[in-house]
């Protein structure tokens, strides 16, 4: 505390004198204690992602025959066979974790949130679509949130803002983003500090946003006296998200960030908001496009990105029936074995994940790409989804995480829990747990298949 | 538009002024929570605070609808990190507008010895009167001596006093105090075993519920006096409030939230552009204030709740008539119509709006359409369809069933399903010569639609006899007065509450369902005006 208050009163001196620049030395003392500022050799920045897509996929058609390396891409994976203009293929970046299971100890398999809600948060809801504790990017975000611009970025491509993918405690929603322009505004806007626009002026107002949010901070003390434990929890959380906005400041003042990958993202092509399958995947690439620019400027170290919701409203123009309603209502193709109406959004999905996969490979950073250090787990709510299944919840890891993983293998998960991956990626991202999830989905054995 | 209620709301009985401080039966009232504001409401706020013409960004964090109300979600909505960055950002972009040099004259009730610096004497004023809008109360000293400094910084800094100002105003809308209706409890004097709401606690209750914004300076004056919590002096508020024009903004807040109208405003009502072509989003939004004007105008002029469910009145524009194949002169914008004696359109539930809602993307929904009946108009639980039930043969249109009750009927031949979809079927399929977006249909795939249909015992024949024998549904009036309890106080009732509950549905039945009688009757009880306090944290279950 004594520390930002020096700076801001120094600052605000300073400001008052009318100095219009501030050299860099001076502000090196600006930064804040964690590690904000990237010195030239630091390591490059560990990022976390989430993506999602629902009602699941056919698992004789999906999950690879064989473990380990060098398996043949199953069916419904094809879309991984896709080569990349940075060379190989996406398969070569994604390893697939089949046999990883939602144990519900006794609990109701709620339809489509019992597998979403277990697998994201490793605690089996008792009420339905209820969230109780906080979604894995989360849990990584409230740990290495606080050292960037922006402590995570939501997105997804349903077009819908009231569906989230990402909850904080007790059940409070990250709103997503929803439309790739209303993104680029907030990361690129005028406020992004671009790296190769000139020398670096910061804002006076800046500091006056800080002057602002210490007052309601005092508010919120005040208030706090008054209320109870219901919403006390509640102004934890206010205060908690102010804190974030006075480091996101902090951010601004220390200048643009030294990262030889960072340059401002390009505009952005239309948009075209929707459920039919084309828009949702083109949100889903533009999206993906921004992201990756955001990440090469360390705006943000974790994400999350819904493709769409878990009773999936995809659908095909013309048809009268969306993704979800036909996965229960198309029979199984006697002849094909599968619903062949259904098992088609699979397809699109896969595209979408390995679209979403690719844009992370298309910025070089270090010596490799971008996606090199990240880590984004894929997954959706559920396996067959005729009957909700919740045995061998699909998920696939992408990504090197700084070579902290490998990629390109196939892990059998053999019925244990599904919270496994939840716990190996909180592992791999630098938190120190021994454990994860609740009752019947504690786990403490890490998938060591993927680990380096 | 609105009809002034006056004269409805004169010739009301009840036992205010007997000195209880409250209608109806004594009952230990439920807890009190922070209520986030709504984004309805924090627009509303911002236009009657700080100007009709500021336009409030869009870019606001979505409110949280539980137990089927935002108004419940309210009082669980958080302030999350990109939430909160949301709100710094629409404080800026206000707090600009409001002191731009078309502005601030109006707001700011002084002169600065100079524009170029900061002046504490206006810039206390100011705070101290735009913030007890924005607070619902008069600022401390210590919130107000701090927003000072902040506009005599920022002004010193920038070298202009308005400009100071726009921190300072910053920093009230970014507030817990603002975005959170705050309502606090006080021992009661009369009786000290309960608690109620102390008079500025009940000023916001009041506002928001009927006007669904901040309360005015009236009303703020009663309260912050003490004279609110005079028995007659909170009934004559509330008879101020509902006979104001301003009371449509309530009841259409209060339909909007419980019928889920948001979905049309944000563009979620979507149609398969192939199969409905004549579907656009003005046709959406045309067909959500359709509904709202029709309610606004049967309440307003005190009609009888349940005649909703069967007026024939209605007002449409050119793009609803093509929809309902009726004539609609204006070209532009709307007209009074009423649907002709022969036509299979009466009552709310014949509405475009209601119909496409409870569709699918592709076509219509007798179970969701029944499923809203029950839930919302008749506050009946339905449970949700077991995990592995196989719905294959119940809805295939390839074969031989070709009428959605052809495919439903296997429902109640199947245990599993019988249970639940013989609650919702019988009625959904009555309204089955409605399609997706609510056009009228003979015919689905070539076969005449048998439209009979069955609610609780009443049999019918299509939607005119189903909007009739709901309209006569015992539990009709009851569900609006436990909806709107719920609406009011943010919260389901306590089962200490149930005799109230009781008691207002009598009320209401003997008012003839006029609900602007229920709204005071709702404000002058004890579920409204005590409480047993802070809400405490849920034990979660789930948690270990």
């Amino acid at each position: 505390m004594k520390k930002r208050f020096d700076r801001r009163t120094m600052l605000r001196g300073t400001l008052a004198g009318g100095v219009a620049t501030m050299g860099l030395p001076l502000l090196d003392c600006f930064l804040n204690g964690n590690g904000t500022a990237l010195a030239q050799g630091a390591p490059l920045p560990l990022r976390f992602g989430a993506w999602m897509w629902g009602c699941g996929m056919n698992p004789e058609r999906w999950a690879p025959a064989t473990t380990g390396e060098g398996w043949e891409l199953p069916l419904e994976l094809v879309a991984l066979g896709r080569e990349l203009p940075s060379g190989g293929q996406v398969r070569d970046h994604v390893s697939v974790l089949s046999g990883f299971d939602v144990m519900l100890g006794g609990r109701p398999n709620f339809p489509h949130t019992g597998g979403l809600v277990s697998t994201t948060t490793g605690n089996v809801p008792v009420e339905d679509g209820v969230y109780v504790d906080p979604t894995l990017d989360s849990i990584i975000a409230s740990q290495i949130g606080g050292m960037t611009r922006f402590r995570s970025i939501e997105m997804s491509s349903t077009g819908n803002p009231n569906q989230a993918y990402s909850y904080e405690a007790r059940g409070v929603p990250n709103a997503p983003e929803i439309s790739p322009a209303a993104l680029y505004t907030r990361v690129f806007g005028p406020e992004f500090a671009d790296p190769n626009a000139g020398p670096f002026v910061p804002d006076p107002r800046l500091m006056l946003r800080q002057s602002v949010l210490s007052v309601v901070k005092e508010d919120r003390d005040r208030l706090a006296q008054q209320v109870g434990t219901h919403d006390s929890q509640r102004l934890d959380q206010y205060f908690t998200s102010v804190r974030q906005l006075e480091q996101q400041i902090d951010v601004l003042l220390a200048g643009p960030p030294d990262l030889e990958s960072c340059m401002k993202a390009p505009q952005l092509g239309a948009e075209n908001l929707g459920t039919e399958v084309s828009q949702s995947k083109l949100t889903n690439q533009l999206m993906a496009q921004l992201l990756s620019f955001a990440l090469a400027c360390d705006q943000t170290r974790v994400f999350s990105m819904m493709f769409s919701f878990r009773i999936s409203g995809l659908r095909q123009l013309g048809s009268n029936s969306q993704h979800h309603q036909l996965t229960h209502d198309e029979a199984v193709d006697p002849v094909l074995g599968y619903q062949s109406e259904a098992t088609q959004f699979v397809f699109d999905s896969m595209e979408a994940w390995a679209d979403f996969v690719e844009a992370l490979t298309a910025i070089p950073e270090g010596d490799g790409t971008l996606l090199d250090n990240c880590l984004v787990l894929g997954h959706s709510d559920i396996s067959f989804a005729k009957v909700h299944g919740i045995v061998g919840i699909p998920m696939m890891i992408a990504g090197r995480a700084g070579g902290r993983i490998k990629p390109g293998v196939h892990v059998d998960g053999n019925a244990s829990q599904t919270s496994r991956v939840g716990l190996t990626v909180q592992q791999v991202m630098g938190l120190n747990v021994e454990s994860w999830g609740k009752l019947s989905m504690e786990a403490t054995l890490p998938v060591s298949e993927i680990l380096v | 538009m609105a009809a002034l209620l006056a004269g409805t709301i004169v010739g009301c009985s009840g036992s205010i002024g007997d000195g209880s401080g409250s209608d109806g039966p004594a009952v230990d009232a439920g807890p009190v929570a922070l209520r986030r504001l709504t984004t309805e409401q924090y627009s509303y706020s911002i236009h009657d605070v700080l100007g009709e013409d500021i336009t409030v960004p869009s870019r606001i964090d979505p409110d949280d609808r539980r137990s089927g109300l935002i108004a419940v979600g309210s009082t669980f909505a958080g302030v999350t990190s990109s939430g909160f960055e949301k709100y710094e950002a629409a404080a800026a972009t206000i707090a600009e507008q409001a002191l731009d040099a078309d502005h601030r004259a109006e707001l700011v009730p002084c002169e600065p010895a100079s524009t170029s610096s900061g002046d504490d004497a206006c810039a206390r004023q100011f705070i101290e009167q735009v913030g007890r809008r924005l607070f619902r109360r008069s600022l401390s000293q210590g919130e107000i001596d701090a927003r000072v400094d902040v506009a005599r910084n920022a002004a010193q800094v920038l070298g202009d006093f308005y400009e100071g100002l726009e921190l300072a105003l910053s920093s009230l809308l970014v507030s817990p105090n603002f975005l959170f209706r705050v309502e606090r409890a006080e021992p009661d004097p009369n009786d000290s075993e309960r608690q109620r709401l102390t008079a500025t606690s009940i000023a916001s209750r009041l506002s928001f519920l009927s006007w669904n914004t901040t309360p005015d300076d009236e009303l703020l004056e009663v309260a912050e006096s003490g004279e609110l919590l005079d028995p007659d002096v909170l009934a004559a508020q509330v008879d101020r409030l509902v006979a104001s024009p301003r009371a449509e903004i309530g009841l259409r807040a209060l339909f909007s939230d419980v019928y889920d109208f948001k979905q049309f405003d944000d563009g979620l009502v979507r149609k398969d552009a192939t199969l409905f072509p004549a579907y656009t989003q003005t046709i959406a939004e045309d067909a959500k204030e359709q509904t709202l004007r029709t309610i606004v105008a049967h309440l307003t002029s005190g009609g009888d709740y349940r005649d909703l469910f069967t007026t024939r009145k209605t007002f449409l524009t050119r793009n609803l008539g093509l929809v309902y194949r009726v004539p609609v002169v204006a070209t532009d914008g709307w007209e009074a119509h009423t649907f002709d004696e022969d036509s299979p359109r009466a009552g709310l539930l014949s509405h475009v709006s209601t119909m496409a809602l409870h569709s699918h993307t592709g076509r219509s929904s007798a179970t969701l359409r029944g499923k809203f009946v029950r839930e919302v108009l008749l506050c009946q639980d339905i449970p949700t369809p077991p995990a592995n039930v196989d719905f294959s043969i119940v809805e295939d249109t390839t074969g031989e069933l070709r009428t959605a009750r052809e495919r439903l009927e296997l429902h109640v031949t199947n245990d599993a399903c019988a249970g639940c979809h013989s609650l919702m079927d019988p009625i959904g399929l009555a309204f089955e010569n409605f399609d997706a977006i609510g056009a009228f249909r003979e015919q689905e795939n070539g076969v005449t639609i048998d439209a009979s249909g069955e609610l609780d015992g009443v049999s019918f024949d299509g939607p005119i006899g189903v909007g009739e024998a709901l309209r006569d549904h015992p539990e009709l009036g009851p569900c609006l007065v436990r909806t709107l309890f719920r609406y009011s106080l943010g919260r389901d009732a306590t089962e200490d509450e149930w005799p109230l509950l009781d008691f207002l549905g009598e009320r209401f039945a003997e008012s003839e369902f006029r609900v602007s009688d229920l709204v005071r009757d709702i404000v002058l009880s004890d579920g409204f005006l005590t409480t047993s306090g802070p809400r405490e944290a849920a034990t979660v279950e789930g948690e270990q």
